[in-house]
């Protein structure tokens, strides 16, 4: 018994049919984790492509380190360091927090990466029209750059939130439990790993199918052009 | 003679060990159309961009209506000049790029009225009214509410002047505007330009490698090779008699080609 619900060890179908609903409870932490992880990464990777483009070396070089740094280093380690560091300095948050914290740490890295390739992309001349037009830096960004720049965003986006999905299971070691986790109690108890193991490979599977659909239905629907303004 | 409304006083301009414009000295007197030929990598482009303020300059002072561009005057000496005094002197001056640069997400009309309505200030409204006028003289008017890539390249160009005239510069400047137009759509373009030349006051500062079109609509035509001014004259003299052995050389080989 997990969360309240039995399971039937009678045979296999019947077992698989009564953990189901154990694992959809996972998959929910799952997803809620992936979700909140990648608006933390969309968010921080948003402050660090910024900090990497600013001209002054003071500021753009120790970002260039951390960003590198996070992005270079194992999502164990990071996890690690959250959950079990944080503490000494009085700093204790739930796993499930400390979880989407690190995964969101190392996407920002990521992110931050996939903002500055789709600002880049958008060609020299759109910035010299601009200037020619004397628009502010500013205005230039919000309007002329920013709008070219979130189609190619976007898709590159929408495979990292693939990915980070993919990379929640680690979050289980520090107790949270997320799919997996449960998957593993209950192969724990029941001494039959591998059907929930199965379970759990093809609830992912279904699931990176159908964003990995998602992101392409959605990169054919984003103008090419850009963000229209009329 | 009133003060020119462009003057490069012994302007250099390097990149990294490469020297482009080499104590270039050129002035260009308010209303005059000014045509700028010269071998590929001669430095054409620079000096327009230089005015536009999208490349700064290594030594020298370029003046725009009288005032340093690239500087600033305090207390009689020269500093470097601030963004706010490039945004200030860039208003005199309209650039139209040989790969048109419009804005690929915004309609025809948009274009056309974003500067004017972020810088200028404009009421939308009145940014539009402005905008439909532009587009009407420049044939366009039907094509308000395209995206630039719904026209051809000729079309795009026609817009991207228009664009350029819609913030009210004084000075125009055109690098190679139909060099990436296919041979059929150059006409078009060309026309609009002539049209520019012969009804308005403004002064316009041309790129090209159209020796015909150099002809027709300039006031003066100058050679520039290694960095600076060669010869320079009337269009008739310049090309039934250029005095100079490099500009003959120059003439030759592009004739040739056309
Ligand atoms: N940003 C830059 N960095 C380094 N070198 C540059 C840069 N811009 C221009 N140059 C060099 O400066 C020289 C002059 O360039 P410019 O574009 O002014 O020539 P141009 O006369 O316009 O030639 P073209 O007829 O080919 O357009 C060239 O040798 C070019 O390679
Ligand atoms: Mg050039």
């Amino acid at each position: 018994m997990l969360f309240g619900i039995e399971w039937d060890t009678s045979d296999n179908l019947t077992f698989a049919i009564s953990i189901l609903p154990i694992l959809m409870r996972g998959l929910w932490v799952t997803l809620q984790a992936a979700v909140l992880g990648f608006f933390v990464a969309m968010v921080l990777g948003l402050v660090l492509a910024a900090l990497k483009a600013v001209p002054a070396r003071i500021v753009s070089w120790p970002t260039r380190v951390i960003a590198e740094f996070l992005r270079d280093t194992p999502l164990l380690i990071q996890l690690f360091f959250l959950y079990y560091v944080l503490p000494e300095f009085g700093l204790i948050l739930p796993a499930f927090l400390t979880g989407a914290l690190a995964l969101g740490l190392q996407y920002s890295a990521y992110l931050s990466e996939v903002y500055r390739a789709g600002i880049e992309a958008v060609p020299r001349g759109q910035h010299e029209a601009a200037r020619a037009l004397d628009l502010t830096p500013r205005d230039t960004f919000i309007r002329i750059i920013l709008p070219q720049a979130i189609p190619r965003i976007i898709p590159a986006m929408g495979n990292y939130l693939v990915a980070i999905t993919k990379d929640v299971p680690i979050l289980s070691v520090v107790t949270v439990l997320e799919l997996l986790g449960v998957a593993r109690i209950i192969g724990d108890r029941t001494f039959n790993y591998l059907v929930p193991l199965t379970m759990v490979g093809g609830i992912y599977l279904i699931l990176t199918l159908l964003a990995s659909y998602g992101v392409r239905r959605l990169d054919r629907s984003l103008p090419k052009t850009g963000i229209p303004l009329k | 003679m009133t003060d020119p409304i462009i003057k490069f006083d012994a302007v250099g301009k390097r990149f990294g060990s490469v020297t482009v414009l080499d104590g270039l000295d050129f002035e260009v007197a308010e209303g005059e159309k000014v045509t700028i030929i010269g071998p590929s990598g001669s430095g054409k482009s620079t000096i327009l961009r230089i005015l536009m303020t999208l490349e700064s300059i290594s030594d020298g002072v370029v003046y725009v209506g009288g005032e340093p561009l690239w500087h600033e005057r305090k207390g009689g000496n020269f500093v470097p000049a601030s963004e706010s005094h490039l945004r200030e002197m860039r208003r005199l001056l309209g650039m139209v790029f040989q790969s048109f640069n419009l804005f690929p997400h915004m309609t025809v009309l948009r274009n056309l009225t974003e500067a004017p309505v972020r810088v200028l200030g404009l009421s939308r409204a009145e940014a539009r009214e402005r905008g439909l006028e532009l587009l009407d003289m420049v044939g366009l008017a039907d094509q308000a509410k395209k995206f630039p890539h719904q026209l051809s390249g000729g079309q795009q160009q026609r817009v991207a002047i228009a664009r350029a005239l819609a913030m009210r510069p004084k000075i125009m400047l055109f690098d190679e505007p139909t060099s990436a137009l296919d041979p059929e759509l150059v006409g078009e373009v060309q026309a609009v330009i002539r049209q520019l030349a012969e009804e308005h006051d403004l002064t316009m500062l041309l790129v090209t490698h159209e020796m015909r079109f150099a002809r027709e609509i300039s006031d003066r035509v100058c050679f520039i090779d290694g960095g600076r001014i060669r010869e320079e004259g009337a269009p008739e003299e310049f090309f039934t008699n250029p005095k100079e052995e490099r500009t003959r050389d120059f003439l030759h080989a592009i004739l040739a080609d056309n």
